[in-house]
């Protein structure tokens, strides 16, 4: 076993209630990692011959959870999260910084793969002495604030009755859902710390499908041995000393570019994209720092950067709310693009969406999405039972709710932005789905290409995640050191750590001293990184049940991102098809794929996936 | 004027890095161990987090406890001195601390209290490199140690109310 794994998974049928603990060998964690390259490693052999019949939300899906070798080593522990995506039918690795995968680590496993259906809400209890499924019908409906609070107690409390001599036991970590996974929203987030969400993919909503509320985690052991200890402290040393020099990101996180990438860069989500640019000053920064932020530096285990702030509403109508700062991504999704412009409000609808447990980003798009057609008149009063008007966030309340509910049109909403374009295109007769701002399924970030500032051209179109901003397609090739491309991403979500929180010149270093692989970031970005790319997309192409993708139609930008800019310094700049279309084949070429975005035989054969070859013929013939 | 160091708390400073747990276990057991440190965030509720850690009360309940005379007092810094051969994980030093400090070590049968580095604290050391100061070095021998020998539930719901207001006596 290499060094920085604790060696061992876990193994959960939910149907038959049967747990084992696998391993998995050296030769495969070395071609995968952890986290998503092992997600996508295990899914293809699972289910890849008969990916198309399978539904995201059915019991043959597994849910992956998992760390990677650097994970409680590297600043900023993580946890990634994956199966069969019901927003994309491919797969995403979705991220959320959290102890629950030290705890993790230090029970004993370095991941969960689940399958199966439980006949009854369960949550699973991980310890040093193993896996148990434990009854969760008291928790089932309960918002999420509720969720960490009774399961913190009773955790607590089991174990020190079990244990009672060795103290006091300090509280577990958990990844949970909460009523929007439940409802199998599909835009549902797996969320744990309150207020941080592995949104992207929708996988609250596949535990939600296996009737499983929560995975809580207490690990009593270490983190697992090193290869070189003594060099593991130096280097975490060095990079704290990188990470506290860091004072910008330090004091904002990304809380100050509620603002400036709407006022700067002109691209950021207002009012469903039909905008780019605002020059709202109390929109995120200093407002929100001197207003609500009770704990202006938290942070996630083993980083000084810090870069999460607890928000609290203290007076007012929405008094209690508690979320982060919010993030530069929610301050665009549950504020400017829902036209809310009022901090007040902006931090309850962020509260909102971790409460409930929907994704802050892909929910918010479906509302943003949902009061375009309104503002057109294509859903009206009756169909959502109120009015639903650009910054009025009682109405926007309202509308999560529907959602979680799957209420009147909450429950075409639930289905995410472009499952509900369809079925409300069907529903009104008329094509709504140009207003739905999406890639693939997934809904897009909140970075905007039109004003060519941010985002780029083909970064969503040729995007193995979808929407997905955090992984968005680049040149594969090594750039000058601390530049950290797509590659470096899909390391990160497979190393599992945060990528806010990596010092580029000494990550390899770090990687080698914890696993003793020598491995570089040119090894990397030639061929552990384009092997996981390359089957997250054939894995994405093969897609169904629903909807099957095609790579000259659905390889494109949102329809919206050809609409020139309306407003700013960047008015009247758009996306250019032609561009795209080049762009994205010269990724394409450069990445191993056919001038069509399908893996070549012999980029197959170099990356030793010769057992794909039969499904991607199929694709290439299509 | 005593040599003797305190280390002293400010609660709603922690940022809940448990950097401090790392250098501890790295320092006393060669490990990232957080539950072998001898300072362990606690956390009740998310945002929460409260740094754990002898006090060294006075009056020493635990060490008056032991009934095989495991721990004493280390002359210099003050701080309780566990001897590993001689405990028996009784837990008498458990029940006996105000704040229920220490606790087991999660393999061994001793009981594990901070020893303060003998002077040189690795958690606060880095708590300070960080700019958070959760935690800091007091010289002055007046401080009242008895008044954060408290459990962490007990401190986090003031911290609690302290964050979020009226919210506060809600979450725990």
């Amino acid at each position: 076993m290499p060094r920085g794994y604790a060696g061992k998974f876990l193994d959960v049928d939910l149907t038959r209630e049967k747990i084992e603990e696998t391993e998995i060998p050296e030769e495969i964690l070395y071609r995968y990692f952890g986290g998503r390259g092992l997600a996508v490693k295990v899914l293809w052999d699972r289910l890849g011959r008969k990916w198309s019949s399978i539904d995201p939300l059915g019991p043959e899906n597994i849910l992956t959870v998992l760390t990677g070798p650097l994970t409680g080593f590297h600043p900023g522990s993580r946890i990634c999260v994956s199966g069969k995506s019901p927003l994309s039918n491919g797969i995403v690795g979705a991220t959320a910084g959290t102890e629950f995968a030290v705890e993790l680590k230090c029970a004993g496993y370095d991941g969960i793969f689940i399958t199966g259906k439980a006949s009854n809400p369960v949550y699973l209890l991980i310890t040093d002495d193993g896996c148990e499924i434990m009854d969760a019908s008291h928790i089932w409906g309960k918002i999420c604030e509720e969720t960490i609070k009774i399961l913190n107690t009773e955790v607590k409390r089991i174990l020190t009755k079990r244990k009672p001599r060795i103290g006091l036991w300090r509280e577990p970590s958990m990844i949970y859902i909460g009523p929007a996974g439940e409802n199998l929203v599909r835009t549902a987030a797996v969320l744990t710390k309150l207020v941080h969400a592995a949104g992207y993919g929708g996988y609250g909503a596949v535990m939600g499908s296996k009737n499983l509320k929560a995975i809580v985690a207490k690990g009593r052991g270490p983190l697992p041995d090193t290869a070189a200890p003594k060099t593991v402290e130096i280097l975490l040393n060095e990079y704290h000393k990188r990470l506290i020099s860091r004072v910008r990101m330090r004091q904002w996180g990304t809380g100050y570019a509620g603002y400036a990438v709407g006022a700067n860069l002109s691209s950021e989500p207002i009012r469903n994209w039909q905008e780019e640019w605002h020059d709202e000053r109390n929109i995120g920064g200093p407002k929100y720092s001197a207003r609500f932020w009770v704990k202006p530096y938290w942070a996630d285990f083993n980083c000084t950067l810090s870069c999460m702030k607890i928000s609290c509403i203290k007076s007012g109508r929405w008094k209690g709310d508690i979320t982060d700062m919010p993030d530069y991504e929610l301050e665009a999704y549950c504020g400017t693009n829902l036209g809310i412009f009022n901090p007040e409000d902006n931090v309850h609808m962020s509260a909102l969406m971790d409460n409930l447990g929907l994704s802050g980003i892909n929910a918010a798009n479906t509302m943003g999405f949902a009061a375009e057609l309104y503002q057109r008149g294509i859903l009206t009063k009756e169909d959502l039972g109120f009015e639903l008007k650009w910054g009025d966030a009682e109405a926007f309340t309202k509308l999560a709710n529907l959602i979680v509910k799957r209420e009147k049109i909450g429950n075409i909403l639930a289905e995410g932005t472009y499952r509900a374009a369809l079925k409300i295109s069907e529903m009104k007769g008329i094509d709504v789905t140009r207003y739905a701002v999406h890639v693939k399924g997934i809904e897009v970030g909140a970075h905007g290409i039109r004003s060519g500032k941010d985002f780029h051209d083909k970064c969503y179109a040729a995007n193995v995640q979808g929407g997905d901003h955090t992984s968005p397609a680049a040149d594969p090739s090594p750039k000058d050191a601390g530049v950290w491309t797509e590659l470096n991403a899909v390391f990160a979500d497979s190393a599992v750590f945060c990528m806010f929180a990596v010092v580029p010149d000494l990550v390899w270093e770090l990687t080698y001293a914890v696993t003793g692989w020598r491995i570089k970031e040119e090894e990397w970005c030639r061929e552990q990184g384009r092997r996981i790319i390359t089957l997250q997309r054939v894995l994405l192409l093969l897609g169904g049940p629903d909807i099957f993708w095609t790579p000259e139609k659905d390889d494109d930008n949102p329809r919206r991102f050809y609409e020139p800019l309306p407003t700013g310094p960047y008015k009247g700049k758009a996306a250019e098809k032609t561009v795209v279309e080049r762009k994205k084949k010269e990724y394409y070429k450069a990445i191993g794929w056919d001038e069509r975005g399908i893996p070549t035989e012999e980029e197959l054969r170099r990356l030793g996936l010769e057992d794909i070859e039969k499904e991607v013929k199929k694709l290439r013939k299509q | 004027m005593s040599s003797r160091i305190w280390i002293m708390r400010d609660y709603v400073r922690c940022s809940g890095c448990r950097r401090c747990e790392i250098v501890c276990s790295l320092s006393h057991e060669g490990k990232i161990w957080p539950e072998a440190s001898r300072i362990r965030i606690f956390a009740p509720f998310p945002g929460l987090e409260v740094p754990h850690l002898c006090a060294q009360c006075d009056d020493y309940p635990c060490v008056k406890a032991c009934p095989v005379n495991a721990l004493s007092t280390d002359e210099k810094t003050g701080a309780v001195i566990v001897d590993k051969e001689k405990c028996t994980g009784c837990g008498a030093c458990i029940e006996s601390c105000p704040g229920k400090v220490p606790y087991m070590h999660p393999t061994e049968n001793y009981a594990v209290i901070c020893d303060l580095c003998g002077g040189e604290p690795k958690c606060v050391e880095v708590c300070v490199e960080s700019g958070y100061n959760a935690l800091r070095i007091s010289n002055d021998p007046g401080v009242n140690k008895k008044l954060h020998a408290i459990e962490p539930e007990v401190i986090a719901k003031d911290i609690a109310v302290n964050l979020f207001g009226e919210k506060g006596e809600e979450v725990i």
